[in-house]
């Protein structure tokens, strides 16, 4: 089991991501997020530590971002690598979520 | 080396047919009776379309033998989708799901949330899956919903799809899951094959010439179609796919519905100019959010952020437009009534109650922005249009959907989005699961019925001939079988012309001679020979039949698929159901169409006669091919009046025998 590390300041939760966000952590993934929008609606996804993420991985955080919509917050994703920086360039997911530079570039203007 | 003899035929019988219709639109038509004469000649000509599809087919015939080992540490979720049927039923098929001998879970996905079958399955020792709270009141999308809803609930790597009744082969994995080792393969069909089916099966239910050479002959062309069971998926795929469709989805009704909030509130700025000028700077401020966001979203700035600062605009816009005039109120509270008429069905943005798109109704948004509605509801209108297709797709339980939901068949659906994203599939040539097969004609012809209207329904939303990603031979072989679809249109001109001529003398061909006979036998005898050569040891008549026979549930189909897509009329879709229906006396009402043809038919080969005899006629050819044309119309509809009487073996019950 995964843990996923959330941290709350200011408004916006944090949560960084394993190495490997796969559909075998998909569902834990999903629920960090819900946790995380019960803190604070408006959540930052740090890719940073994230070598490769699936499809699954992915659907994780379009789960998230509803959950965040209709909690009335939104999520952005940050510090996104190469594999998923082409992996939301395949899907078109980019065209949805922008993958912010740094954490501190998303918690920017929010 | 049977394979070059089906190559030569192939083209030995494209070239003769060719010839014979070529001849006929250019030499035969007679076009002084065009209005049998032209149907006639169309009709031909579908089927000589329908010969090259299938002849195109068979040329890539491929025949792949047994598969790798299976790749080492592959995880498996075996899925059981069940609705109604009975436990037991599931059960049966759990139990040996859990024989499968390569390691896996198994699952058992009840739509109906039955108290019984939960016990049941943590009696077995199964998972068991339902719908979750995020579903109420949502569009289900029936199984394409319920294996979207498992899909969030599992996490193997692969799945294997099984119906109800579905009773797997404990070697179903170990001898299918090797074909992943290409990883671009995402799908791998095996056959469907029914153990309650006799000898001569007169429902036609086994379908041997598609679970063997059609099937063999589009995995050829990286085409092999998904049917839905007894198929195995990779997670990944189609998790992919649910998240490129999720992106296209919201992109494409963020922009619509910005247009029409945009015309909406250009309505609204002019009615409050005259009423209340005090709104309409804020008003403006709306108005204004909607051209930035547009602007922004042409020059790619992502959705999501687009979506955010617009609803933050519209909000702090909807604070500022209530007006303290009292006269104001009053007709902001009557728009807004008239708004919330049946709560979001009062929004032009509507959900199909079958397959659960967002149809945004375009008389009704018409309506909505012709009508100058008062700030405050034009505000609240747009807040909530925007809502309704916001990047959450508030409108669906889940905003990725993996499996399609554009019709009701899900699976032909999916397959081709899958190949147009560039994965593979594979046919799989091998018995590894029995299933049943419906049991009287009733049920039988709900379960074409649905089938024909899902096929249809996908060449109509998504026409395989137009849709990028794929290859040429991929689009023409899901195009060949939604062709196959169409015949009902021809069976019917092949059924009347014979009638039309036998009865009233009127020739469709300038003549029914020799030259005709010189075209026409080559054609017909290469046609069969392919066929025979194609289904050596299959039994591909009953198939054959069936597409005649059926003429009136195939044009049904077209008629109910075209009204539903163009006009979102309700398809009248039902569940196939998997148990015995209720016995019945002869079912003249299912099959009177057929039955009239065939004492339509009957008269006319008397009349015929007669006016041969009585010298009306003069032509012993035409009359004796016409003759020939009705013996064969009458012994292919025969086999409606088979499948009517057939009753299954008074036996205890096959289920509980199995269990």
């Amino acid at each position: 089991m995964t843990d996923w590390q959330t941290d709350v300041s200011d408004g916006v939760a944090v949560i960084v991501c394993p190495a490997r966000v796969s559909m075998a952590v998909a569902a834990s993934f999903r629920e960090a997020i819900a946790a995380a929008a019960v803190q604070a609606p408006k959540v930052v996804v740090d890719l940073g530590p994230t070598t490769f993420i699936d499809s699954s991985g992915l659907g994780a955080l379009v789960s998230g971002l509803k959950t965040c919509r209709q909690a009335g917050g939104d999520l952005r994703i940050a510090a996104a690598g190469e594999q998923v920086r082409t992996v939301l360039k395949l899907t078109n997911l980019d065209r949805i979520l922008r993958p912010h530079d740094s954490v501190e570039d998303a918690r920017r203007d929010w | 080396m049977k394979q070059l003899a089906i190559r030569v035929l192939v083209l030995l019988t494209l070239i003769a047919g060719t010839l014979y219709v070529g001849w006929r639109w250019l030499f035969s038509v007679n076009w002084v009776n065009w209005w049998i004469a032209v149907p006639l000649v169309l009709a031909e000509t579908y089927s000589l379309i329908d010969s090259y599809l299938f002849g195109l087919t068979m040329w890539r015939r491929k025949d792949r033998g047994e598969a790798p080992p299976p790749p080492e540490d592959a995880t498996v979720d075996v899925l059981i989708t069940t609705y109604n049927e009975p436990v037991e039923m599931v059960v049966a098929t759990a139990e040996a799901a859990e024989r499968i001998a390569h390691p896996h879970t198994t699952w058992i996905l009840d739509d109906g949330d039955r108290p019984e079958m939960r016990s049941a399955a943590e009696r077995l020792g199964v998972g068991y899956l339902t719908r979750g709270d995020e579903w109420e009141n949502m569009p289900r999308h029936a199984k394409a919903g319920n294996l979207n809803s498992a899909l969030f609930r599992t996490d193997g790597e692969f799945l294997l799809i099984l119906d109800a009744d579905q009773i797997p082969d404990p070697r179903i994995l170990d001898h299918t899951l090797g074909w992943f080792r290409d990883p671009e393969v995402a799908l791998v069909q095996t056959p469907q094959w029914f153990s309650n089916v006799t000898q001569s099966d007169p429902l036609g239910s086994q379908a041997p010439l598609f679970y063997g050479p059609i099937q063999q002959g589009k995995d050829g062309w990286n085409a092999a179609f998904f049917c839905g069971s007894n198929a195995l998926l990779r997670r990944d795929a189609l998790m992919q796919l649910g998240i490129v469709g999720y992106v296209r989805e919201v992109e494409r009704a963020v922009g619509d519905t910005l247009r029409a909030s945009r015309r909406i509130l250009n309505k609204a700025v002019a009615r409050a100019r005259r009423e209340t000028p005090e709104l309409v700077p804020s008003v403006s401020l709306v108005l204004d959010a909607v051209h930035v966001a547009q602007r922004r979203l042409d020059d790619g700035f992502p959705v999501s952020e687009v979506t955010y600062e617009f609803q933050r605009t519209v909000q702090d816009a909807s604070r500022s437009v209530v007006s303290d005039d009292l006269a104001a109120i009053r007709a902001d509270l009557a728009d807004l009534q008239l708004m919330a008429g049946g709560d979001a069905g009062a929004l032009p943005v509507d959900v199909d109650a079958e397959l659960g798109l967002p149809v945004v109704d375009d008389a009704a948004l018409e309506q909505l922005s012709t009508r100058e509605l008062s700030p405050l509801a034009a505000v609240d209108s747009v807040r909530r249009l925007m809502t309704a297709v916001d990047v959450d797709r508030a409108d669906e339980a889940q905003p990725m959907m993996p499996l399609a939901t554009v019709s009701v068949t899900e699976d032909m659906a999916t397959c081709m989005r899958l190949h147009a994203n560039g994965w593979k599939s594979v046919y799989h040539h091998e018995v590894l699961a029995h299933g049943l097969a419906p049991e009287d004609l009733r049920t039988m012809l709900q379960q074409r019925l649905r089938w024909a209207q899902g096929t249809l329904q996908v060449l109509l939303r998504e026409n395989p001939l137009t849709q990028r990603g794929l290859s040429i031979g991929q689009r023409l072989m899901y195009f060949a079988t939604m062709w196959s679809y169409l015949s009902g249109f021809a069976a019917v001109v092949y059924l009347a012309a014979p009638v039309v001529y036998l009865c009233l003398g009127i020739l469709p061909v300038k003549a029914y001679g020799l030259t005709f006979l010189a075209y026409f036998i080559p054609y017909v005898v290469l046609n069969q020979l392919l066929f025979a050569v194609i289904g050596y040891g299959v039994k591909t008549w009953r198939g054959h039949q069936y597409s005649l026979a059926l003429f009136p549930l195939w044009i049904r189909a077209c008629v109910t698929a075209a009204a539903n897509v163009w006009f979102g009329r309700p398809l009248g879709f039902v569940v196939t159901p998997k148990t015995r229906q209720a016995r019945q006396p002869f079912p003249w009402r299912l099959i009177w169409p057929q039955l009239t043809a065939m004492a339509v038919l009957l008269v006319a080969c008397v009349v015929g006669g007669l006016r041969l005899w009585a010298g009306t006629t003069t032509s012993v050819i035409g009359t004796g091919v016409n003759w020939l044309w009705v013996a064969y119309d009458l012994l292919v509809l025969s086999v409606i009046i088979e499948a009517a009487r057939f009753r299954v073996p008074e036996v205890p019950d096959e289920v509980e025998e199995r269990a």
